[in-house]
C-alpha cells in the first residue's frame, strides 16, 4: 500500500495544566521508519503515546487534535480506544514481557484478547511474530518457559513479538533499547529496518546514530513542539532550522 | 646525612604518634557491636521463647499422650464423665470454619482492594480503604456479640431456610436451622480477616509496575482484561502470601468463634449443625477442667492447633514459593 497511514492534525497533548505537545502535524507514510528525537522531556514519548489513545489512560492526561489512522479518525466520535490500541501496537522502554505467562502465551495474548482460541491458529500466529522478531531459533524449545526468563535482549524482542502477533498496521516503539546492552541494540535495529516491509514503524530514540541508522524520516521535537520533520539524511546533514543543527551537533540536549 | 634527614622527616616517633593516635584513640565500632548483640540477643530470645513454650506444652500434655496414645489424634469423643479425650472434632471444626472464612473472605478482599486500586476516585478510594482497615481494630469480643446477636438471627430467618428449600438435598445444608453454627463461625471470621486480606492485597498490587498495565492496555486489553492480565497474574503469590495471614488469624481466633459456633464436640458435614474449635474448647473449658486428664488433654489440644497452624503455614509457604519460582522461570 501506498500514501498516509497516520496523519497527525493540531495534536495538542497536556497532563494537567502543563502542555507537553503542541499543535503537532505529522504524517507517517505505509512502510516507513519514522524516528522521533529531541531532549528529555520535549514530548517525544507523550506525543506516540497519542497515537494509540494510552496518553489518556494517566491521571490528569488529555488531548486534543485529529490523528488519523487509515483514513478514520481516532480521536473520532464514538471511537473505542480499546479498539485503535489494537491496531496500533507498542514496544516500551523497558522490556515488560507479562510475569506468569509462557514464552508462547505472552506472543498469543493479543490475538487471545481479539477472541483468537483455536490452537492451530494460534501456534501458527505465534511461530510467526516470533521468526519475524528473529527470536524463534533462540525459544522454540522453550515455548513453555516463563517470558521473564530471558535476557533483556530476548525480552525485549518478545515484546516486539507480542505487538506483531496481531498483525497491526503500526507499531509505536518508545526508547525500545535503551535499557539493552549493544549487541542486543543492534539485533533490535536489523529487526527494524527488516519490519519495514509489513508494518509502519514510529520510533522514539535518545540515540541519534540509531535514528540515522534505521528511519526513513526523522522528527525533531522540542519543548512541545515539532521543530523539523523531513528525509533522516537531510535532517543529519542539513538541517533547516538552528536548533536541529545545535541538537544533533551536541551543542545542547 | 640525607638519610638522616629523610628519617627525621618521615619516621620520628613524634610524628607516627600524632597520626596514630586519635585514629588508634577508640573503637569506632563500639555502638555497632552493642547495636548487633542487642538485635542478636532479642532474635534469639524470640526462638528460645517458642521453644520453652513448646516444651512447657509438651510436659503439660504428655500425661494425656501416654495415657489416650494415637486415640487422642484419631477420636472424636470428647468427654469428661468417662474420661474419653479425641481432638478430631476440633480439628475439623478449626479447618472447617477458617477454610469456609476463606472461601468467602478471599474473594471479597480481592474485589475490594481491586477496586480501591485500580477503580475508584482517590477521594472515594481514600476514605473507603480507612474504612475497611478500622474492621481490624474491632476487639474480637464486639465481633461476637455482633454475630451471635445480628449475624445469627439473620442467617437463621433469611439466609437459612432458603438454603434449605433450595440446596436442602445437599449434605452440607442439611438440619435445623440454628442461626449459630459452622456457617455462622465462617462468615463472621471471613469479616474478620477481610481487612487484613484486603490491606495486604492493597500493597501487593500497589507493587506491580504501570509498565505490566500499559503493556496490556497497549495490547488493546479493556480495564478487566488489563486487570486479570497484569495485576491478578503478577500479583498471585503476593494475593496468596496475604491469604495466609488471614488464614493464621483465622485459625486461632478465639472469642469471636467461641461465641456463634455451638460448642457441640461433634463431626457433621453439614454446616448448619454446631461445631467446636480447638480454641474455643480451650477457651470453654481450661478454666473448669475437672482431671489432670482434662487438662492434660486441653494442653495437648493448644499444642495440636499449634501443629496444625505451622502445617498449614508451611503448606502455604510452599505454595508461594513454587508459584514464585514459576513466575522467575527456573531454567
Amino acid at each position: 500500500m501506498d500514501g498516509e497511514v497516520l496523519k497527525v492534525e493540531k495534536l495538542n497533548a497536556y497532563f494537567n495544566d502543563f502542555h507537553a505537545v503542541k499543535d503537532v502535524d505529522l504524517s507517517v507514510n505505509y512502510h516507513e521508519v519514522v524516528a522521533l528525537i529531541g531532549p528529555s522531556g520535549c514530548g517525544k514519548s507523550t506525543f506516540i503515546r497519542c497515537l494509540n489513545r494510552l496518553h489518556e489512560e494517566v491521571p490528569g492526561a488529555r488531548c486534543t487534535g485529529n490523528v488519523w489512522l487509515d483514513g478514520q479518525n481516532i480521536y473520532g466520535k464514538g471511537v473505542d480506544p480499546v479498539v485503535v490500541r489494537r491496531n496500533v501496537g507498542m514496544v516500551f522502554q523497558k522490556p515488560n514481557p507479562f510475569p506468569g505467562l509462557s514464552i508462547f502465551d505472552n506472543v498469543a495474548v493479543g490475538l487471545r484478547l481479539a477472541g483468537v482460541t483455536k490452537k492451530s491458529v494460534l501456534s501458527e500466529a505465534v511461530e510467526e511474530a516470533l521468526r519475524k522478531s528473529a527470536l524463534w531459533t533462540e525459544v522454540k524449545d522453550k515455548l513453555k518457559k516463563p517470558g521473564t526468563g530471558l535476557s533483556g535482549g530476548q525480552q525485549q524482542r518478545l515484546c516486539i513479538a507480542r505487538a506483531l502477533a496481531v498483525k497491526p498496521p503500526v507499531i509505536l516503539m518508545d526508547e525500545p533499547t535503551s535499557a539493552l546492552d549493544p549487541i542486543s541494540t543492534a539485533k533490535i535495529e536489523e529487526l527494524i529496518v527488516e519490519l519495514k516491509n509489513d508494518v509502519t514503524v514510529v520510533i522514539v530514540t535518545h540515540n541519534m546514530q540509531q535514528a540515522s541508522r534505521i528511519s526513513g524520516r526523522t522528527a525533531f521535537f522540542l519543548l512541545g513542539e515539532l521543530i523539523e520533520y523531513g528525509k533522516t539524511s537531510k535532517i543529519f546533514t542539513k538541517p533547516q532550522n538552528l536548533k536541529t543543527e545545535q541538537y544533533i551537533t551536541g551543542r545542547f540536549g | 646525612m640525607v638519610t638522616e634527614l629523610v628519617e627525621k622527616l618521615f619516621f620520628t616517633r613524634e610524628i607516627s604518634e600524632e597520626i596514630s593516635l586519635p585514629l588508634k584513640k577508640r573503637d569506632v565500632h563500639f555502638g555497632d557491636k552493642v547495636f548487633y548483640y542487642l538485635l542478636k540477643g532479642a532474635s534469639w530470645g524470640i526462638v528460645f521463647l517458642l521453644l520453652a513454650m513448646v516444651g512447657l506444652i509438651l510436659k503439660m500434655s504428655w500425661p494425656a499422650f501416654s495415657t489416650l496414645g494415637w486415640t487422642f489424634f484419631t477420636s472424636a469423643e470428647w468427654n469428661s464423665w468417662t474420661q474419653e479425650f479425641g481432638v478430631l472434632s476440633f480439628i475439623y471444626g478449626t479447618v472447617i470454619s477458617s477454610l469456609l472464612a476463606v472461601a468467602f473472605a478471599v474473594p471479597v478482599s480481592v474485589g475490594v482492594a481491586l477496586f480501591l486500586n485500580e477503580l475508584a476516585p482517590s477521594w472515594l478510594a481514600r476514605p473507603l480503604g480507612f474504612l475497611i482497615e478500622m474492621l481490624a481494630a474491632i476487639p474480637s469480643i464486639v465481633y461476637g456479640l455482633w454475630g451471635l446477636f445480628v449475624l445469627a438471627p439473620l442467617l437463621r430467618t433469611y439466609v437459612q431456610p432458603v438454603l434449605l428449600d433450595y440446596f436442602g438435598w445437599f449434605p452440607l445444608f442439611q438440619g435445623p436451622p440454628l442461626g449459630v453454627g459452622m456457617l455462622c463461625a465462617g462468615v463472621l471470621l471471613a469479616i474478620m480477616i477481610t481487612p487484613t486480606i484486603s490491606a495486604m492485597t492493597r500493597e501487593v498490587f500497589k507493587a506491580i509496575p504501570v509498565s505490566h498495565r500499559e503493556a496490556a492496555l497497549g495490547l488493546g486489553a479493556t480495564r478487566w482484561e488489563m486487570l486479570k492480565l497484569a495485576v491478578l497474574k503478577t500479583g498471585t503469590s503476593g494475593i496468596i502470601g496475604a491469604v495466609i495471614l488471614g488464614l493464621g488469624r483465622a485459625l486461632g481466633e478465639t472469642m469471636a468463634v467461641t461465641m456463634v459456633i455451638g460448642n457441640k464436640s461433634e463431626i457433621h458435614l453439614s454446616l448448619f449443625e454446631s461445631g467446636q474449635t480447638m480454641a474455643s474448647i480451650l477457651a470453654n473449658q481450661y478454666a473448669e477442667a475437672d482431671s489432670d486428664l482434662q487438662l492434660a488433654a486441653l494442653t495437648a489440644v493448644g499444642l495440636t492447633l499449634f501443629m496444625v497452624s505451622l502445617i498449614i503455614n508451611s503448606i502455604a509457604r510452599f505454595i508461594v514459593w513454587k508459584v514464585e519460582k514459576g513466575f522467575k522461570g527456573g531454567k
